[in-house]
């Protein structure tokens, strides 16, 4: 996983709550048996019309958005399927941030795990963001744990553990195989009844 | 201080790390399928590493498989990710139910058929609806592939404590009305985000007169309220349910002593509580593109309250003020992890029995599992089903999300007994309805919604 401190980028605003997995990687782009690819199909109903052309409506679409990375979006976002599919898929795409109300429990903790890092920000601090011009830029910066726009200063919260991640790049099963000992000590005292 | 159930398996299970933080957890079992599982057997195979115990690892083709002529998989994408599977499982020895297996079927019916699922374990898999094992008195709960990877390789995972919520359900329930009722009804009530952050437990007398599959249908659909784990305590009905079967503890008396100890020692345990009075509650009926938009039958669909409310009628092309009668039904999908065991089977084509759906209707019946289908058809409920004009099946997740062909057409209603209607979940443009099978099966006859306490089918 890539370190992420500071990333400072324009933004693309969809302030609608209750984006559901099955909106952001339909289950036809779920056969794939890599991680790769599946940013072209994000968003994919809403993103192309049903001839195949993209919706010249969809904001992914216009050409004041190209090159955004931040995603300022409402709440309960990522609900639905657990699929890890749907965080692939933003990644690919080139969002490396999320700006949201809230987040499915699943969908948070496969964001852990790809270095998207997904901020929570209340409603009226959201809809500043959401309101800036499509080539205004801020600064989400995560050792300070702030999201920074002109003379604006928004404070996020993030556990100290995926902070630590995030900042180092840091592998998941690297990390928890130190711990090899304390699991084989656990396994050797779970009762047995077969 | 007193515990919930929830806050005594977790502390059997803790590795490290205290409370508050993410702590290290041991799984006691993961199932696995095919569409979240390929890219977590290639990060085991990038790093070189092994399954750390194979023997609590359990995988099986649902998502993907074809419901009919089920070994010649048309679709070559489909095909390579259920082989891979099969390639997997045999590489790094996790057991598999395989295409066409005794055991095969969706991963949250065959855990329980086969007494995988027990009281007192932590459950995972790469499925939201994983949940549905949390009825045996266990966490339950869906993962992500980075954490089946995580799971494949240490049998741990990293989980910071959720609070805890009671769901206290009462009341007898009236004629016509099912589990599936109840926790739509919930979720309408209460919406799609309320058990975010929370472990959800459901108890009351409601709760303790429902058999096993009842409660695994509440249990269920916890995750369309939020909540990514929903369970219930054991009682002796969960412990008759497990005993016997496939690999179910063999010191099964034992195990029920030790299993006794997972019990809520009382309500203040719980950081919040939800009432739920099931004694006047109606059917439900989804009418939008998300769970919580529901309405009991004889009420009016909502006005429109904002932009996500018009996206939905748009989408679904209903409008405020109608009710669920006039939704005009062209396709039935009975089945899903939800509502596809044998007694939803036995309930729809109870109320099937001597009528035949209405016409330019298409009714797909899809068993939960082999062993479901085999049993139904042991009953003659095949028959019931076929006699109405159905199509009946092989097991698998199906319609519920469309990987596999079976698709509702664009424009279409369907009335369904899955958990989710998702804008194209069931194929792109299909307009799905959920409600409980014996509702979708009065749906299906009549080419709309009914009210099936007051109408005759």
């Amino acid at each position: 996983m890539k370190p992420i401190t500071q990333i400072t980028n324009t933004t693309i605003p969809l302030m609608k709550d209750n984006i559901d997995t099955d909106q952001l990687i339909p289950k036809q782009f779920l056969k794939n048996i890599l991680k790769t690819g599946y940013g072209r199909n994000l968003f994919y109903d809403w993103r192309y019309l049903a001839n195949g052309a993209k919706n010249p409506d969809f904001i992914l679409n216009q050409d004041k958005y190209q090159g955004a990375s931040i995603l300022i979006t409402g709440d309960n976002f990522g609900c639905g399927s657990s699929r890890e599919h749907a965080v692939w898929a933003l990644k690919n795409y080139g969002f490396e941030v999320v700006i949201a109300g809230g987040y499915s429990d699943i969908f948070y903790m496969n964001s852990t795990k790809n270095g998207l890092l997904a901020i929570t920000l209340p409603k009226d601090q959201r809809e500043i963001l959401a309101n800036i011009s499509a080539n205004e830029e801020i600064t989400v910066d995560l050792p300070n744990q702030e999201v920074r726009y002109k003379d604006h200063k928004f404070t996020f919260e993030i556990d100290p553990l995926w902070k630590h991640k995030f900042v180092n790049g840091l592998d998941d099963v690297a990390i928890t195989m130190g711990y090899d000992e304390q699991i084989s000590q656990y396994e050797a005292n779970m009762p047995n009844f077969n | 201080m007193s515990q919930t159930m929830f806050d005594k398996i977790w502390d059997k299970h803790v590795i490290t790390g205290k409370v508050g933080d993410p702590q290290l957890m041991y799984v006691d079992l993961q199932l696995l399928h095919e569409v979240t599982s390929p890219q977590a057997f290639e990060g085991l195979r990038e790093n070189n590493r092994k399954v750390r115990c194979p023997d609590r690892n359990f995988a099986t083709m649902d998502h993907n498989v074809p419901t009919i002529d089920i070994f010649n998989i048309k679709d070559v994408i489909s095909r390579n990710q259920i082989d891979t599977l099969g390639k997997n499982a045999k590489e790094f020895g996790v057991r598999l139910a395989g295409m066409g297996s005794e055991d095969q079927g969706i991963v949250h019916v065959i855990g329980p058929q086969l007494g995988l699922t027990q009281p007192g374990m932590i459950i995972v898999c790469g499925d939201s609806h994983t949940a549905t094992h949390g009825a045996f008195g266990s966490i339950a709960f869906g993962i992500g592939t980075s954490e089946v990877e995580h799971v494949l390789a240490t049998q741990t995972i990293w989980q910071t404590k959720p609070k805890t919520m009671g769901i206290h359900i009462h009341g007898k329930l009236p004629k016509g009305i099912f589990a599936k009722d109840i926790i739509m009804g919930i979720i309408a009530r209460e919406g799609v985000a309320f058990g975010t952050g929370y472990a959800v437990e459901y108890y009351g007398d409601t709760i303790s007169n429902m058999n096993m599959e009842e409660r695994m249908t509440i249990c269920n659909m916890s995750i369309e309220g939020g909540a990514k784990m929903g369970s219930i305590q054991p009682d002796q009905t969960t412990f008759d349910y497990v005993k016997g079967r496939k690999y179910a503890p063999k010191k099964i008396d034992q195990a029920i002593e030790y299993w006794k100890q997972f019990k809520t020692d009382d309500e203040s345990a719980f950081d919040k509580i939800i009432d739920f009075d099931v004694s006047d509650l109606a059917p439900f009926v989804s009418w939008g593109t998300n769970p919580g938009m529901s309405v009991p039958v004889d009420k009016p669909f909502p006005e429109i309250k904002n932009a996500d409310d018009k996206k939905a009628y748009d989408y679904i092309g209903l409008q405020p003020g109608q009710t669920a009668k006039q939704i005009p039904i062209g396709y039935v999908f009975f089945g899903s992890c939800t509502n596809g065991r044998l007694s939803d089977l036995k309930i729809a084509a109870n109320a099937l029995k001597g009528h035949h759906i209405a016409k330019g209707v298409t009714a797909l019946v899809v068993p939960g599992s082999r062993e479901v289908k085999e049993q139904a058809e042991k009953l003659g409920i095949d028959q019931i089903f076929k006699d109405a004009g159905c199509d009946w099946r092989e097991p698998g997740c199906s319609a519920c999300l469309g990987m596999n062909p079976d698709q509702v057409p664009a424009g279409v209603h369907c009335a369904s007994t899955s958990n989710r209607n998702f804008e194209g979940r069931q194929g792109a443009g299909a307009r799905t309805h959920l409600a409980s099978p014996a509702m979708v099966a009065a749906a299906a006859v009549h080419g709309h919604f009914i009210d099936i306490r007051k109408e005759a089918i």
